[in-house]
């Protein structure tokens, strides 16, 4: 226990607070549709260490930041046939997305579907825009969710899992309780019943997704949910699922609404 | 329970095979709690060879999970798992490879890999790569390695 405890740097019982002035939700009471498997919902970056907490703490040590100063300018740039732009439409994006990342991925009444942001982006992007669609966790993509969640920071996430979505949710918690791979290792395994844990150098939190897209130090860029599930699966040993796939935003959105009534962090920094 | 024919069965076909070559994954006889009494080589197991696999990423990485004083010169020991000071002492050497071959048959619904099985998974990948895999599947240790690394736990005794 001493050895572990040794290595284990990061202080849990710290707060975030954004720029000395943004409030963000880390720990909270764990909603209802978790039936007891947790006591208390927590954020990942309760787990980082001193100096990864800190980068998060300043939006001027917060690398992410730069991909969202990026997007701001995408956010104005007109493109494709209709040549508008996101602003067009929207306005200022710190009051045009407002309270949008909490809430997704959400059904869509008119596409019938489960949309995750990236979904929507691309949406607006081809039958509002004309424009190409962007590449899926690519980076430009990965910027402008950075916007937008930055446009949402603070806010309470609050995914609703009812209604048109419920096939959809349930099919995601089966995924996170699924033991696959040849280490026959679910979710669960690690972020339910081990967060908190070291597995070999690595602290394990509860792999809540209310911090995306997150700055990593290891790669150095935004990170999309999905490239980050692809790595949690591809290291049971197991075949993944695609970025982008039904898979994979069913899995989305279960995991999404485990976090609800944490604070939206995006961009947040993670090792 | 096993059977008696079962249990018999196996014993008989590890010991004709035990000098000729290694029991195969789908023939390991595990008793009522998952103890494997025969060795699955017939070859002395080498505990030195034991603390490679135990340690090292690509093999066991038991230290992944576990910590052990005794391998504190290897860094990052995880909390996964109890801790293995006094494992060769309190648990006898069927006990011990049973575990770590498929220590489902002694704790259901571990946590622990099966280090000795090749097939029944979920979408199994073809090693760390993320694309899909065939059954069988290469174990994740020889049997040989199995017998390394249960000498090397026989060593912790205090
Ligand atoms: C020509 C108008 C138009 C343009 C240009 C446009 N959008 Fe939209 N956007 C809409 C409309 C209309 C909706 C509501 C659609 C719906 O609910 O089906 C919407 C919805 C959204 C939503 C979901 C909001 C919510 O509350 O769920 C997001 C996010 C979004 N747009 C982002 C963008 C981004 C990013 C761009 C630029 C890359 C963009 N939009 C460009 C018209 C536009
Ligand atoms: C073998 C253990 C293991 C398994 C199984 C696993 N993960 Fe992870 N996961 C990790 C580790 C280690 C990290 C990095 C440290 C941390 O944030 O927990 C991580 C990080 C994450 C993060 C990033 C959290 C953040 O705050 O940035 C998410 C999200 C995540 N995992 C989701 C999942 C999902 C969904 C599954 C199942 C498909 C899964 N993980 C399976 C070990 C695992
Ligand atoms: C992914 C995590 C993980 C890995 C990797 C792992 N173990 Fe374990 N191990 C566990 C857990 C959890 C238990 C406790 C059994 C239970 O679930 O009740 C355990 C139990 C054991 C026990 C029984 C301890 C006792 O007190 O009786 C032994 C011995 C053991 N492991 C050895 C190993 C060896 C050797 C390796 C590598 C070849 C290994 N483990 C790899 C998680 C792991």
């Amino acid at each position: 226990i001493a050895l572990a405890a040794s290595t284990a740097v990061a202080d849990e019982s710290a707060e975030l607070v954004i720029n000395g002035e943004t409030e963000i939700v880390t720990r909270a009471d764990a909603p209802a549709h978790l039936d007891g498997a947790l006591s208390e919902v927590t954020s990942g970056w309760l787990y980082r260490s001193d100096e990864t907490q800190a980068m998060q703490m300043d939006d001027f040590d917060n690398p992410g930041m730069l991909a969202v100063e990026d997007a701001m300018v995408a956010w104005g740039t007109a493109e494709g046939t209709e040549n508008k732009s996101c602003a067009d439409c929207h306005g200022a994006a710190e009051e045009g997305m407002a309270g949008v990342r909490a809430t997704y991925p959400k059904w869509n009444d008119n596409a019938e579907e489960v949309r995750t942001l990236a979904m929507q982006i691309n949406a607006c992007r081809t039958e509002n825009m004309g424009a190409e669609e962007w590449k899926y966790d690519g980076g430009d993509m990965l910027a402008m969710e950075g916007l937008i969640s930055y446009a949402g920071r603070g806010d309470t996430i609050n995914v609703a899992i009812d209604g048109p979505a419920q096939a959809m949710w349930e099919q995601g918690r089966d995924m996170y309780y699924t033991r696959t791979g040849q280490l026959e290792l679910s979710c669960a395994n690690c972020h339910e019943q081990n967060y908190g844990n070291m597995i070999r150098a690595d602290h394990l939190s509860q792999g809540q997704i209310n911090g995306f897209p997150t700055y990593r130090l290891k790669n150095a860029k935004l990170n999309g949910v999905h490239s980050r599930f692809k790595g949690c699966v591809r290291d049971t040993r197991a075949e993944t699922y695609a970025v982008g796939s039904e898979d994979f935003i069913a899995l989305e959105l279960y995991v999404a609404s485990r976090g609800n009534g944490l604070s939206v962090e995006g961009p947040s920094v993670r090792n | 329970m096993k059977s008696i024919i079962q249990m018999t069965a196996g014993l008989a076909l590890a010991a004709t095979v035990a000098s000729a070559e290694d029991v195969a994954p789908a023939d390991v006889v595990y008793e009522e709690y998952g103890e494997v009494t025969a060795s699955l080589t017939g070859i002395a197991g080498d505990p030195e060879n034991g603390i490679v696999v135990m340690t090292s990423r690509g093999k066991g990485n038991c230290i992944a999970c576990h910590e052990v004083t005794a391998l504190a010169d290897y860094p990052f020991h995880g909390e996964v798992g109890p801790m293995l000071d006094g494992v060769g002492g309190y648990r006898s050497e069927a006990e011990l490879r049973g575990i770590v071959a498929n220590a489902k048959h002694t704790f259901p619904d571990t946590m622990m890999p099966a280090f000795y099985k090749t097939s029944g998974y979920i979408r199994p990948g073809d090693a760390f790569t993320g694309k899909a895999g065939e059954e069988p599947l290469p174990p994740l240790l020889t049997a040989q390695e199995i017998e390394d690394v249960v000498a090397y736990l026989q060593t912790l005794t205090d």
